[in-house]
């Protein structure tokens, strides 16, 4: 889970690291009230999850708080790349010596911790490392060892910060990492990293991404959660505990296990081609055991979703026989129709795998209505895209 | 032959006595397993029966190594306990440490690995994965042994289902050992273990390897096979549709910016002569030209 920057300074004042978290807003009165309070200049930023704020004009300076009020009305409601700015951060304007670029992150390749840090902050990292990979120090992590004062001075010098800030910045820098570890963070990023006027250093932004899967001992992330901002029918699948990312096409999508549904996304999106460039409408991993009520709540997500003509079921039976399947899915029928709704979008169902002749049989007894049977992974591919095309 | 598993294998399973530990214990001696104790500090002394066969209950992993010279040792235990599990394995040095738990934080996985390399005595696959089977000889973890018989395709895949669906389209020639190696950010073996590992199996004459979108895995993957790996390779690659920054059902499963896309694998594995296949079963046919290939 991302979180917007207000949560993250929040979590990075929580364990001493120097920042301002300032006041969170989200109309133009209360950014007024904010400024008023807070006195002299501030800055208004919108909180969203994504990078390029200030570029989308999502940042604004504002002199006094009529224009904190104005700049506010500005950047509510603006569209960054797909965020639409719900809620603002308003903060005192800082007297900025210097900004640097400070982070820390899983390395997948190394499978252990990665400090990526430059003394040229501000920007993109990305493109510091494009134009002047010199200028950006990469300093491999032991998970075994941490990063105590010692290891935070040996990434300071790394990193080419100013010999006069070292001091200042080392215990940001072992503060940053009791963050990325107490908090199970698996992105730690501070960018820009300042040095004040004043000499002491301040996260003046921050980025972390939290680990879900560490959900189970941090009961206080839930709090991070940005309900408004979830799809409905997201916020709908994950309130039933089902895997589901919503897409913008027009076949629904039911299978087990991530790979083979990210799988299935791919091939209906190929051979949705040939019918007018029908694509997968969602994600939807039911998991290995596929049991009926685990069906019908997955079918009514999707049929609930206005953009699906058509719906694919694919299970390949590995552990979870396909006679179960398909006596889940005659269930989720059944168990539908007691909840009011009905399938009324044709149903695309491939099972293949243990016990597979048993599981169409099944399916074929029951006849149910808008249920096709196609036992190939891409046949079922074409024949759910030619359904959603009519 | 085959790869890290073979019918020498003596398994303990951690979590057999659980609910998940007990159904795939049942399946893997059924598989014809040699599993040879489980681990339960609360139930040491006792054993726990299997369709008839009494099998031993341990309070540590290291008497279990002890009494019964196991060197594989099989994690069902959840989350919340895995870390700890695994770093018991390690110390008692058991050579391989399967994980098949699904939602291990990511900092644990980073600490047991981390173990497990200073050691140097442990292989750990997965977690998140749904193990390894040498068909025929020994399964351990939870791949359904029926799927297919002994063969001389390698299987390596980040995908469980995937894993199946590939095994049971080349069901007619079989496998010497298929890997599911799990699909977190941050894995025991991966993609270049297996590769290797297959490279130099004389069993194996031929390897599908499986990738999906997120990190650059089969990139590196590409990399090695161009440099180390002389036996034909076809690849699979899933997640072209994925949108960008969300996570699919794999915590791994990420598009990043412009990093991790499934066309970047592609690209990367196609640039070293690795067939890739647009589906499952044009990557299995593929394979199938080439078995039919070689023994002509």
């Amino acid at each position: 889970m991302d979180l917007m920057e207000f949560q993250a300074k929040t979590v990075f004042a929580k364990h001493g690291v120097r920042t301002t978290v300032g006041a969170v807003v989200t109309t133009p009165e209360e950014a007024r009230a904010a400024a008023e309070k807070i006195g002299g200049r501030v800055v208004v930023k919108a909180q969203v999850k994504t990078g390029g704020r200030g570029k989308a004009g999502g940042v604004k300076l504002a002199s006094s708080p009529d224009e904190a009020e104005e700049k506010a009305r500005e950047i509510l409601g603006l569209d960054i790349k797909g965020h639409v700015v719900k809620i603002l951060n308003i903060v005192p304007a800082a007297a900025i010596a210097e900004e640097y670029y400070f982070s820390f992150l899983i390395d997948r390749a190394n499978r252990n911790y990665l400090c990526i840090a430059s003394a040229a902050g501000g920007m993109e990292i990305e493109e510091v490392a494009h134009t002047n990979p010199d200028a950006v120090a990469k300093i491999s992590i032991d998970p075994a060892t941490g990063v105590d004062e010692a290891k935070a001075r040996e990434i300071a010098v790394a990193a080419k910060y100013p010999a006069d800030v070292i001091d200042a910045v080392v215990p940001e820098i072992v503060k940053l990492y009791d963050v990325f570890i107490a908090e199970d963070a698996s992105l730690v990023e501070v960018n820009p990293l300042v040095k004040l006027e004043d000499g002491n250093v301040e996260a003046l932004d921050g980025k972390v991404t939290l680990d879900e899967n560490a959900d189970f001992r941090h009961p206080d992330h839930a709090e991070f959660e940005d309900v408004s901002a979830a799809d409905p029918l997201e916020a709908a699948a994950k309130a039933k505990g089902l895997n589901y990312v919503k897409l913008d096409g027009s076949v629904g999508i039911i299978g087990n296990g991530a790979g083979l549904v990210m799988s299935t996304l791919d091939v209906v999106a190929y051979a949705g081609e040939e019918f007018g460039g029908q694509k997968p409408a969602n994600f939807l991993d039911i998991g290995g055991g596929a049991s009926a009520e685990v069906m019908a709540n997955g079918l009514e997500i999707i049929i609930s979703d206005p953009q699906v003509e058509s719906v694919f079921v694919n299970v390949f039976g590995g552990i979870t026989a396909c006679d179960a399947v398909a006596n889940g899915i005659v269930q989720a029928f059944e168990l539908l129709a007691s909840r009011g709704e009905h399938v009324a979008k044709p149903l695309v169902v491939r099972l293949d795998g243990n016990n597979a002749e048993e599981g169409r049989r099944i399916l074929d007894e029951a006849g149910l209505a808008g249920l096709e049977r196609v036992d190939t992974m891409d046949g079922a591919a074409k024949r759910a895209a030619e359904l959603a095309a009519k | 032959m085959s790869i890290f598993l073979t019918k020498d294998s003596k398994v303990i399973v951690q979590g057999m006595t659980g609910s998940e530990g007990t159904k795939h214990t049942t399946r893997m001696l059924a598989s014809g397993t040699n599993i040879v104790g489980g681990v339960n500090p609360r139930k040491a002394g006792q054993s726990q029966d299997f369709d008839g066969k009494a099998v031993a209950v341990f309070g540590t992993v290291a008497d279990a190594v002890k009494e019964t010279g196991a060197n594989v040792s099989v994690i069902f235990v959840p989350p919340k306990f895995t870390k700890d599990a695994v770093l018991e394995a390690v110390e008692a040095e058991v050579p391989l440490v399967v994980v098949i738990t699904e939602g291990v934080p990511v900092h644990d996985t980073a600490a047991f690995f981390a173990a497990a390399q200073a050691s140097g005595k442990t292989r750990i696959i997965g977690p998140n994965c749904p193990g390894i089977i040498t068909p025929g000889e020994s399964n351990a973890g939870i791949i359904p042994a029926d799927i297919a018989g002994q063969g001389r395709i390698g299987l390596v895949s980040k995908s469980g289902t995937l894993t199946y669906q590939m095994m049971y389209e080349l069901r007619d020639f079989g496998f010497s050992t298929a890997i599911g190696i799990g699909g977190d950010p941050i894995i025991g073996t991966t993609h270049i273990d297996a590769l290797r590992a297959f490279q130099d199996d004389p069993d194996t004459d031929a390897i599908v390897m499986i990738g999906e979108i997120g990190g650059d895995a089969e990139e590196r993957a590409a990399a090695f096979i161009k440099e180390n790996v002389t036996k034909p390779v076809v690849g699979y690659v899933a997640g072209f549709t994925a949108p960008e920054g969300k996570t699919m059902g794999h915590a791994g499963a990420i598009v990043s910016g412009s990093s991790g896309t499934a066309a970047a694998k592609q690209e990367a594995l196609e640039a070293v002569g690795v067939k890739v296949g647009k589906t499952p079963s044009e990557t299995a046919n593929l394979m199938r030209e080439i078995m039919q290939g070689l023994s002509k």
